[in-house]
């Protein structure tokens, strides 16, 4: 074993190299440790002259390592060369499988069983994670890899894939591809169907083994691995078939499991958490510091800084100001009062009640994503019917909120340290209520992922915003009459139900009593006539059920069941009454909106007997576009394809709006009925999308658009999350000649999106480099006239829709 | 006044309630069928009119009647014309290709009543009835095209069950790849006739075809009735071989006459257009040396 080092690095991406870097200028005994045998391998991993990118643009860099905005090839050659450069002491194929020991006396345990001994420690191994390992007799045997970099590397073997997922497919493909490479490619899947992957990569692996290209093998698993080859555990017994190679492509293991292994403790049980941390990034353990990806930190930039901190803080810089200080100073400027920002933050978080159990650390992140406000008397926050999903909390003053609409002078005040605004983040629908300030007033804006990040990983935090918002939705919902008093009974007695797509909530006939409110995602309401389910209403988030059996101890008149993934509040029948009965104004309130369901339970029994056709179709139309998202839509392109004389000049007004890109695919996607639903944008409640943008560029803009603003740094994960396939990646074109000189002189490629290659030879021509993007529809936000796809669309066939509108009653006269 | 105190927030929710108000509906219905009411009300009034005065010595494109029909005719052709214009400028402001192809299509009709009274009937060998023919011309084109919007695309619908043009065309190739496979083992013959199957190349039949549905030459069916009835019943070793063949086949021509289909009722939507808008040139010429020469001997 080596001498003990002061630090030891593990992991060599961003985070990692630029800790090990500024360890080796300070002189600072250290190692830095990478599992694979190249530096920084998230990078490495880019698709190849990727341009990387440096958001945020505002922030400074701090290491002694150069990184600016490039081709992934230059960066990481920049990187390779200065490390040498700098003398850094580098153990390549050398990961770390156990950290053992105390601070001042850590043992890293190396996979190779090498070990090595540090006072201190860095963690900085990214999310990745580490590929699921075989778990069978021989799984140790060299021929077994788990990645595959290059397809055309291999001739004449026996190769077999194991895994059902896009990777093992993507994979078995890439081998077979080439019948001159002479391999027998065989893949294995414990089902029978290949459920996990893209239906695409499906289609291609049934056809390769109906060509005879790649054998399938399905209801089998792996019994044995020997040199040469492989037992399989098959629906009809074992069976050995020879075999030269694996490829092991069964998912990856995030990298929790290792880390607490060391000690650590996370924020929450959340899959979302990360490690506690201290403001000097260490860890519950004391010596180990976590930075980078791992300590929820994703871009670059901020993963360099934090290494270069961090060995700072090691180093007994422990005055430090954080890199993004500037940044965080010039939030607080609008603020009234010069505190510094240390100051600021500190208000914050003893103010707001669901602030004060974050650590220093965890409330400079929070204020980085988050915006401050300072509001005087009878400022409005924000206006009802306005789209936001951010969430507001008060530090100093206190708000009145309008809950009544035709009566602006009665209002509901929020006060000092509580939150409002919480309701846009949880359903995803526009604001309910106008908000004033009541006072001078100063408040946080968190955005909607700064606001999920908090829930997700402060428990008192989200025990606190669901007690708020559940007393919030009943007093909205049932009126002005009503205050937090009044309902505290039925708040205690509430209970949050998650509700999968497709569950039933109520099933029609039976005599249960509860009364449910939506606070997320949405709900269907169907009625069984003569054994087939009949569509009744559509529920969004904020409307509440089962009021009737309730009310007129009936039994259930219809089935209420989950649109798709959502939240009930669920009140027992009982507290229901018994508030009721204290405000008669509320229940004939409850009475009115009980008739007009009651109607419309009438229409649709009436119907059913006079054309029975049509309330099938209707039916039917109905559950084919919440099949197809509008349940958890916003606002839907749909194609009506009596009318649509495919002319594509949607496409081509949509391209010719939007940077020469078209933001939908107008002959693709599913159709019933000649309802045709467009790969195109739904702008989701709570859209899949925003999930994992390392900038978080993706937002909700002012008229209920999702958008993804210019930070985009072309990851890749939208597209991935996006479950509708709306997102496409691409660089935005040149400029084309105008429609005149097109039209006299035939200048450029005319209207609509230029070809490939058009855009590619007059990129070229003008020497730009444009990196590719993440780029979907904006619903034309903000243009006069609206969307332009429907604008431009000579037979009226295109047709923008909001849910509750389309799948209403109304349309049964429509049809047939 | 009331507008003035509306806030951000009701006036963004208004605009909301503008896109969706586009309603769901035909060009042709548009706004109530509002454009048809007007043209019927233009040909109708005057109609009348011609009836009603007495133009000396008759009824022609000089009188001030005929000025007046000539001048409003000669602008309805222009302002129809710019609808390939407005068509393909995707600018912002409170417009839709919908309104102004119900517009369009309507007041393109009541031409047939404004450009016919302007003539006076007075027709002959000449550039003014030239212009006049042209109009009459691109009328009718019209109304083949919304006969054909009108009946086309459902069929178009049905027929692309879901797949896109490309899917069509991958679909086709992945056939195509595995009968190459497939009909090796077959005997010379039969492997000759698949092979000119698989030459055949549906997207350069001609335009004829392409309208007409009609198959051609068809040597995917050639292949299929020779492999069927020649060997079906031969129950020796290559059967198996025969049998993945055939079913190939049989695939291959379902794919094909969907590709067909496509292509025609594309084809149908499209073509009329390639009438439509040279004559409209052709007409806009003849229009301009029509009112040139009407100047030029007055
Ligand atoms: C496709 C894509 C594009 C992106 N584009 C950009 C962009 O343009 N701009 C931007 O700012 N960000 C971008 N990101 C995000 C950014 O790349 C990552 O967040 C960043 O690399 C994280 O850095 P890190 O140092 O924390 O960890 P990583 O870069 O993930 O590095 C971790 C390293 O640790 C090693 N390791 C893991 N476990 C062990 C172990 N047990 N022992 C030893 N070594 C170990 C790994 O091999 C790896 O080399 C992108 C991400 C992706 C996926
Ligand atoms: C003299 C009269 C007319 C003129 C000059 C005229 C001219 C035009 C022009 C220039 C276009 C644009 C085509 C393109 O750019 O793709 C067009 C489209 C069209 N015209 Fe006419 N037209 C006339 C009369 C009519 C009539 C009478 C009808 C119907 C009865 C009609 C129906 C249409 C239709 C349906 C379109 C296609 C709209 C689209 O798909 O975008 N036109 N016409
Ligand atoms: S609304 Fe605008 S951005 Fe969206 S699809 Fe239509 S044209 Fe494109
Ligand atoms: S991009 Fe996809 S996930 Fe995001 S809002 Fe649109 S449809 Fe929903």
């Amino acid at each position: 074993m080596a001498d003990k080092v002061r630090v030891a690095i593990v992991g060599s991406g961003p985070a990692g190299l630029s800790a090990a870097a500024r360890a080796a200028e300070l002189g600072m005994s250290h190692v830095l440790l990478e599992k694979t045998d190249h530096l920084s391998d998230t990078i490495y991993k880019y698709q190849k002259g990727k341009h990387v990118m440096a958001t945020p643009s505002n922030l400074v860099l701090r290491s002694p390592l150069d990184f600016d905005a490039g081709k992934r090839e230059v960066i990481l050659d920049t990187w390779d060369q200065q490390m040498a450069d700098q003398k850094v002491t580098v153990r390549l194929n050398a990961e770390v499988a156990a950290i053992e020991g105390e601070t001042g006396n850590f043992t890293l345990n190396l996979k190779s069983g090498d070990t090595i001994a540090a006072e201190a420690v860095v963690l900085a191994i990214g999310t990745q994670g580490n590929p699921n390992v075989l778990r069978v007799p021989g799984a140790d045997l060299p021929h077994i890899q788990y990645q595959l970099d290059d397809p055309t590397e291999y001739v004449d073997e026996h190769i077999t894939v194991i895994g059902s997922g896009d990777a093992g497919i993507e994979n078995a493909l890439g081998l077979a591809a080439d019948k001159m490479q002479g391999n027998v490619v065989t893949i294995l899947n414990r089902g029978a169907e290949f459920a996990r992957a893209k239906s695409a990569n499906v289609k291609l692996l049934e056809e390769a083994e109906a060509d005879g290209r790649i054998s399938v093998r399905r209801d089998t698993t792996p019994a044995e691995v020997r040199p040469g080859e492989m037992v399989l555990d098959t629906r009809d017994g074992q069976e050995t078939i020879p075999c030269d190679r694996i490829i092991a492509r069964t998912g990856s293991q995030p990298p929790r499991a290792f880390v607490e292994a060391a000690g650590i403790d996370f924020t929450s049980e959340d899959r979302g958490a990360f490690p506690q941390l201290s403001p000097s990034f260490e860890t519950t353990k004391n010596g180990i510091h976590v930075i980078g990806a791992l300590a929820g930190y994703p871009l670059i930039k901020h993963c360099m800084n934090q290494g270069y901190d961090a060995i700072e803080f090691l180093n007994g810089n422990l005055d430090l100001k954080p890199a993004d200080e500037p940044i965080l100073a010039a939030k607080f400027n609008a603020l009234p009062g010069r505190k510094s920002v240390e100051e600021w933050l500190e208000t914050f978080r003893s103010q707001v009640v669901i602030l004060q159990e974050l650590s220093p650390l965890q409330m400079r992140e929070l204020m980085l994503d988050s915006d401050v406000h300072a509001f005087g008397p009878g400022d409005v926050v924000f206006t009802r019917n306005d789209s936001g999903s951010s969430m507001f909390a008060i530090a100093e003053g206190s708000v009145a909120v309008e809950v009544n609409p035709d009566d602006t002078d009665f209002t509901v005040p929020i006060e000092q340290g509580s939150i409002f605004g919480e309701v846009g983040l949880i359903s995803g629908r526009r604001r309910g209520a106008t908000v004033r300030a009541a006072e001078p007033t100063v408040v946080m804006e968190l955005s909607r992922q700064a606001a999920l990040k908090l829930l997700a990983t402060s428990p008192s935090a989200n025990r606190a915003v669901n007690r708020i918002s559940v007393e919030r939705q009943l007093l909205q919902l049932f009126g002005s009459g009503l205050n937090p008093a009044d309902v505290a009974d039925l708040v205690d007695q509430s209970e949050v139900v998650n509700v999968r797509a497709g569950e039933t909530v109520i099933n029609e006939g039976a005599d249960d009593k509860d009364i449910f409110i939506v606070r997320r995602g949405s709900m269907i309401v169907e009625k069984d006539l003569g054994g087939h389910p009949v569509f009744l209403s559509y529920l969004p988030a904020g409307s509440y059920f089962g009021e009737m059996a309730v009310i007129d101890g009936s039994k259930r008149t219809a089935s209420v069941k989950a649109a798709i993934k959502s939240e009930v509040i669920r009140l027992p029948g009982d507290a229901f009454n018994a508030l009721l009965d204290a405000k008669p104004e509320l229940r004939e309130k409850a009475m009115g909106d009980m008739a007009g369901r009651r109607e419309i339970n009438d229409f649709v029994e009436s119907r059913k007997a006079s054309f029975g056709g049509a309330v099938d179709m209707y039916s039917q139309t109905a559950q084919f576009l919440v099949d197809n998202g509008l349940g958890e839509a916003t606002d839907v392109l749909l194609i009506d394809e009596k009318l649509c004389v495919g002319c594509d000049n949607c496409e081509k007004a949509c391209a010719d709006s939007h940077d020469g890109l078209s933001r939908l695919d107008r002959e693709a996607g599913k159709t019933y009925a000649h309802l045709h639903v467009p790969t195109s944008c739904r702008h989701c409640e709570h859209p899949h999308c925003m999930a994992d943008c390392p900038p978080n560029a993706i937002k909700r803009g002012p008229d209920g658009e999702v958008f993804i603003d210019d930070t985009c740094i072309g990851c890749g994960n939208c597209q991935r999350n996006c479950p509708y396939g709306v997102i496409r990646m691409d660089a935005r074109p040149p400029k084309k000649p105008g429609l005149l000189s097109w039209l006299l002189f035939g200048a450029g490629p005319g209207p609509g999106e230029a070809n490939y290659s058009w855009r590619k030879k007059k990129a070229e021509a003008e020497g730009k480099e444009t990196p590719k993007v993440a780029i979907k529809c904006d619903m034309c936000s903000g243009v006069t006239g609206g969307p332009a796809c429907v604008r431009a669309c000579p037979t009226g066939a295109a047709i923008r829709v909001s849910p509750e509108k389309f799948l209403s009653v109304a349309r049964l006269e429509d049809i047939d | 006044m009331a507008s003035l105190f509306k806030s951000a927030g009701e006036r963004r929710a208004q605009s909301r309630e503008r896109r969706h108000a586009a309603e769901h509906g035909s060009f042709l219905e548009y706004a109530g069928y509002r454009w048809l009411k007007i043209a019927v009300f233009i040909s109708v009034f005057f109609l009348t009119v011609y009836l009603l005065v007495d133009v000396e010595p008759r009824h022609n494109g000089g009188s001030w009647l005929g000025y007046t029909l000539g001048t409003i005719g000669a602008g309805l052709i222009v302002w129809l014309a710019l609808l390939g214009i407005r068509k393909r400028r995707a600018n912002p402001g409170n417009w839709s290709v919908k309104a102004w192809t119900s517009a369009h299509v309507y007041l393109g009709l009541s031409l047939v009543v404004i450009g016919t009274l302007h003539t006076g009937f007075q027709l002959g060998w000449n550039v003014h009835t030239l212009a006049w023919a042209l109009m009459v011309l691109v009328i009718a084109s019209g109304i083949y095209g919304i006969s054909v919007y009108s009946m086309l695309p459902e069929k178009l619908s049905e027929n692309r069950r879901e797949m896109t043009r490309e899917q069509m065309v991958e679909s086709l190739s992945a056939i195509d790849r595995q009968l190459e496979a497939a009909a090796l083992p077959l005997a010379r013959e039969d492997t000759d006739m698949v092979i000119a199957a698989l030459e055949h190349d549906v997207f350069k039949e001609g335009l004829w075809q392409r309208l007409t549905g009609r198959r051609g030459r068809a040597p995917t069916r050639r292949a299929l009735e020779h492999i069927s009835t020649k060997r079906a019943y031969a129950d020796d070793a290559d059967d198996a071989a025969q049998q993945k063949v055939r079913t190939l086949l049989g695939r291959r021509s379902a794919q094909l006459d969907q590709i067909r289909k496509h292509m025609r009722y594309k084809a149908l939507l499209e073509i009329w257009l390639y009438v439509h808008v040279p004559l409209t040139i052709a007409l806009l010429a003849a229009l301009a040396a029509h009112i040139l020469s009407v100047f030029y001997y007055w």
